[in-house]
């Protein structure tokens, strides 16, 4: 969190004190202003004003706290301190350095009132100017470039809330965040730090059409349901049908060039799961580790709920501040529902007005708005940058008409439906093919005609219509089995057995399975084609169902999916497919 | 300290009282009744001039002139080693007839969450003994996985099973006894039959001694249920990562701590959530699961096993689905299963162990482990999906291929689930009894292990065996 600057106005006294929401007298504050709530000094929101009364939502624990204790104001809105140093960094929701807090804390354990600065105010940088003394700069525009990790280069930027003018003077050389790089004929001095109020989209010129795919290395993803650079998709789901490891695959293989990954109310150890993992693991498109393009967001389910309905916002007001160097960016949050809880928790405890279900009534206005940040924007300094979203949702019951789910689908245009039915049978990623969608797909075909196969379209289709097929066909064997029908559709379930298991599954611990190439996934999808094609000849001439299925060749289609050498294996196994089958005519 | 004669209204668990100085939210209360009777409670709401208190032991006996003290703290555990082999109430009052706890300290029972960034990820496989466990949801040190059980399902045996099995094998040789567990044992308005049978057993396996237990029986005030778990958990943490003990922790049974919630929600007039349980029981329940693990650095580990009785059997019902999203898995005892007599009757398909691929495998437990379980979760699911078909075309009406999968899907149950509870299998055995049961399918349907595995496991002679016997 930032460190706000320290102009108390004036003390307000505590008058009430219920769970997270403190209610003080006196206090001098505005909406969203950012106070020190007792003793401690806990962090709280300010959240209503009534009269002489400020509602305060707090940030931490307030166990002991009791009324006649001070608030403090701090005249600041809750902002996020941007600048290099996010990047393989992990923060609570109010972005306080978890590492940081285990130091200041001395303990494994979260304890109350400790504060710290988002980024490093120590640290220093080497700054590299990118415009010259002279140069008229306005806001937004990169003024100089810090090598940040491994994989990015951060650009320094003039804030977008300045006014910009001639460059009175900027040097090559090491600074910390603070330290001005650059001063402007208007007075103004950039520093690599900003602030900004998390609950407020950073400017943009304009939100365009994306195009491009955000390629995730699924099959299921990229083939059937795409989402776009700059798009947003949803992923509900009951409980172990699979949100975090889909959430977690597209972190580790995402094509973005940034991830925010927000853990809303996750579990601990699935995040320490992602703190270990993330620095072994290296970008498939750059070979670093994956952790030096990845910022996490943790507030587990057990972190005061204040700070769980705040780290959405921390977690898009960063992506918002990469896509405004250019460059495309991906924020996954887990879980959405959690985040709506929060707010519903809260406003309970305001005894607002319920609306469905006991959620505020605005809670479709509060998730249109967090969606609405994401999008591909000409930014402020004419580059171009994205921001993709990807929200898990946890319908209670695993029942998709429940309000968060509801509205959610309303706003985002990527729905990736998890099934506990497929889940209990193993079947992953459990996205259930019949009820997911993707509103992508036509304007990122070009892209893919382009960039993988000219008829990656057409095959996506063919391997759609079977699988629908199939779900006809399955109520039929359902009654009769599958003896009393036609040869034809036998054969059809046949081959939409493989796209099932050969192609939609995809095994996320496998070494090599685990990131599938969009050209792999056209291959394997053209193989399993190749094996119907030639299938129904055999039919037509005359050979039976059983003696088709039962070709060598045919169960080698399963190992498509973890052979290493793939161009090799499917070209083998095409020909292989092609020469047995016709031997049986 | 203050005493106040100040009460304004007493309603179910709560009493309001008026007072002239800040009192602290969260903070002991201790009310004494005019008959003399001394009454625990905690603040629920603090605010200028008035607070209101949830009492945990009733508030029968309470009046207008009882007497209301405020200790200025909030609720802390007195922790020490010699814990135990002791018995104590739902408040933490020992009831063994021993001596006098001694403290080492006094711990905050709140608990605060654990730093994700200083936790260190369980992945140590946690033998059970129990194949359908250890073979299909395999448990980790640091874990917190539930049991989903129903009135009248034998979820205590199964707790108690594993309490007596539970070791980490790789440790077992070498130090005497260094792998078992100390068992924190948490009951939450449970029968004092369902009790006696606990502690019987402690008394039968010697487990006591290395035991805690926190008794709330179901004539002991609900409201205190509420403070039981997290007394147990707080007597875990201090044993885990201050002493250094692997620590089980046996919660039971949450719905009727969930019950409890909703008592204070309900008295307390708040807007209810679904089915009347308040709306912060997600985060509420979060606070009593989260506190299990690992922490980087320290010597012990909390694991945590919770059961459930779900209303209904139904696992949508708001307790068993918030216990899901923050649990990492779950253990579903079934009714059909337990009526054909399988013990103990666990339904792997809905079941989930969410840790379970990092904690297995060459080197924890065998090579193997995740294609098998993987396998047999495909090969039964497919013999039940058939099963439904069965009853309406007969199985003559089936492929060859279709009644190997319902053959399998039947040997799963009677010789891979069932096994008793007093059998001890190690992962050996469990896997083993995985292939005899693969080996039953053609090698060509095994698609989800891997081709050096199958060569090295598959049972050539099995198939032909299984087709003599079946025709």
């Amino acid at each position: 969190m930032s460190q706000a600057i320290e102009t108390v106005d004036e003390d307000g006294v505590i008058e009430r004190v219920s769970g997270p929401v403190v209610t003080a007298t006196d206090l001098d504050a505005r909406m969203n202003d950012v106070v020190y709530v007792g003793n401690e000094g806990l962090m709280g929101e300010v959240i209503e004003i009534e009269g002489n009364l400020t509602t305060i939502q707090v940030y931490e624990e307030t166990s002991g706290v009791g009324p006649g204790e001070p608030v403090e104001n701090t005249g600041e809105p809750l902002s996020v301190d941007l600048g290099p140093g996010m990047l393989n960094a992990i923060y609570d929701g109010v972005q306080r350095p978890l590492d940081v807090l285990e130091e200041k804390m001395g303990t494994a354990f979260l304890d109350r009132g400790v504060d710290a600065p988002g980024i490093d105010f120590e640290k220093v940088w080497e700054f590299e100017p990118t415009v010259d003394e002279g140069d008229s700069v306005g806001p937004g525009d990169v003024i100089g470039e810090v090598p940040e990790t491994a994989s990015i280069t951060h650009k320094v930027m003039v804030p977008p809330n300045y006014e910009g003018g001639e460059v009175t003077s900027i040097e090559a050389g090491e600074f910390t965040v603070d330290e001005p790089v650059a001063e402007l004929d208007s007075g103004e001095e950039v520093t690599m730090h900003q602030e900004w109020p998390v609950r407020e989209a950073r400017p943009a010129n304009e939100k365009e059409t994306p195009t491009i795919p955000l390629v995730s290395g699924q099959r299921i993803l990229d083939g059937l349901f795409p989402i776009a650079k700059g798009g947003t998709a949803a992923i509900p789901g009951p409980f172990g049908s699979g949100k975090t490891v889909t959430q977690h695959q597209l972190a580790k293989w995402a094509d973005a060039d940034i991830v925010v990954y927000v853990g809303c109310g996750e579990r601990g150890n699935e995040m320490t799961e992602v703190i270990e993992d993330f620095p072994e693991l290296e970008d498939p498109k750059t070979g670093k580790p994956l952790m030096s393009r990845t910022c996490l967001i943790a507030n587990t389910s057990n972190m005061p709920v204040a700070a769980r309905e705040s780290c959405i916002y921390t977690g898009i007001t960063i992506a918002e501040y990469f896509r405004d160097m250019g460059y495309d960016v991906a924020l996954m949050a887990d879980s959405t529902s959690r985040w709506a809880e929060a707010m519903r928790e809260i406003s309970s405890r305001l005894e607002e007005m319920p609306g469905e279900e006991g959620y505020p009534a605005y809670l479709a206005a509060s998730l249109s708005e967090f969606y609405e940040r994401a999008g591909l924007f000409q930014n402020i300094n004419g580059t171009q940058g994205s921001v993709s979203v990807i929200g898990a949702v946890s319908p209670p019951g695993g029942d998709f008409s429940e309000p968060v789910t509801q509205n959610t689908l309303r706003i985002v245009k990527t729905f990736w439906a998890l099934d506990a039915d497929l889940a209990e049978r193993r079947h992953f990623p459990s996205i259930n093919w019949t009820e997911s969608y993707s509103l992508y797909r036509q304007q990122l075909d070009p892209w893919f005609r382009e960039n993988v196969e000219e008829d990656w379209p057409e095959v996506r289709q063919w391997a759609v219509d079977v699988l629908d097929e199939e779900g006809e066909l399955q109520e039929i064997v359902q009654l009769v089995g599958k003896d009393a029908l036609p040869e034809d559709q036998q054969l059809t379930l046949e081959v939409a057995r493989y796209l099932r298991e050969a192609w939609l599954q995809q095994n996320a611990f496998h070494d090599v399975d685990t990131y599938c190439d969009p050209k792999k996934t056209y291959r394997m999808l053209r193989a399993i084609k190749t094996f119907n094609d030639e299938a129904f000849e055999a039919l037509e001439a005359g050979v039976p169902v059983e003696e088709i299925a039962d070709v060598d060749a045919v169960p080698r289609l399963n190992r498509m999916g973890t052979a290493e050498e793939w161009n090799e294996f499917i070209d083998e196994l095409e020909s292989d497919l092609e020469e047995q089958i016709r031997s049986l005519y | 300290m203050k005493e106040y004669q100040t009460i304004t209204e007493v309603s179910g668990p709560l009493v309001f009282a008026e007072v002239d100085e800040p009192v602290g939210y969260d903070e002991i209360v201790e009310i004494e009744t005019p008959e003399g009777r001394t009454l625990r409670g905690q603040v629920l709401e603090s605010s200028e001039g008035l607070v209101s208190i949830q009492v945990f032991e009733g508030t029968g006996g309470i009046d207008r002139n009882a007497s209301v003290r405020f200790l200025g703290e909030t609720m802390k555990m007195p922790v020490t080693e010699d814990l135990l082999g002791r018995v104590l109430d739902g408040s933490g009052n020992p009831i063994d007839g021993g001596p006098d706890i001694v403290p080492d300290e006094r711990i905050d029972i709140v608990g605060e969450a654990i730093n994700p960034y200083s936790r260190e990820y369980p992945e140590e496989f946690i033998q059970t003994g129990v194949s359908a466990i250890d073979g299909m949801n395999t448990l980790v040190r640091g874990q917190k996985l539930p049991i989903f059980s129903g009135s009248g399902l034998p979820h205590n045996e199964l707790a108690l099973q594993i309490a007596r099995q539970a070791t980490v094998p790789e440790e077992e040789e070498g130090d005497e006894g260094g792998s078992e567990f100390a068992v924190i044992f948490g009951a939450m308005g449970i029968t004092q039959e369902e009790a006696n049978e606990f502690m019987q057993d402690f008394e039968r396996t010697g487990a006591l001694e290395r035991s805690v237990v926190f008794m709330n029986l179901a004539d002991d005030p609900a409201v205190e249920r509420t403070v039981t778990p997290r007394l147990a958990l707080t007597t875990a943490e201090y044993l885990a990562f201050e002493k250094g003990y692997h620590v089980l922790v046996i919660l039971t049974d949450i719905t009727n701590y969930c019950e409890a919630l909703r008592e204070i929600g309900a008295a307390r007039e708040e807007v209810p959530g679904r089915r009347g349980y308040p709306g912060y029981m997600y985060t509420d329940l979060a606070q009593l699961y989260e506190r299990a693990g690992r922490i980087e650095g320290r010597e012990g580990s909390v694991t945590q096993i919770p059961i459930l009785t779900m209303p209904g059997d139904d696992d949508t019902h708001p307790i068993p689905d918030l216990t899901g999203y923050i649990t990492e898995g779950q253990i579903v005892m079934d009714r059909d299963l337990n009526s054909q007599g399988i013990e103990p009757p666990i339904n792997v398909l809905p079941s989930l162990s969410r840790l379970m691929d990092d904690g297995i495998g060459e080197g924890l437990t065998r090579a193997d482990h995740g294609d098998v379980s993987d396998q047999m979760y495909a090969a039964y699911a497919e013999g039940e999906d058939l099963r439904d078909l069965v009853n309406i075309v007969g199985r003559e009406a089936l492929s060859e291929r279709d009644n190997k999968f319902l053959d399998f899907a039947d040997r799963f149950e009677n010789e891979f689930a069932q096994q008793g509870y007093e059998t001890n299998r190690t992962i050996e055995d469990t896997l083993e009894i995985g292939w005899d049961l693969l080996s039953m399918l053609p090698k060509e349907e095994l698609n989800r292990i891997g081709e050096d595995l199958i060569e090295e496991h598959y049972r050539e002679d099995e198939g032909e065996q299984v087709e003599a016997t079946a025709d």
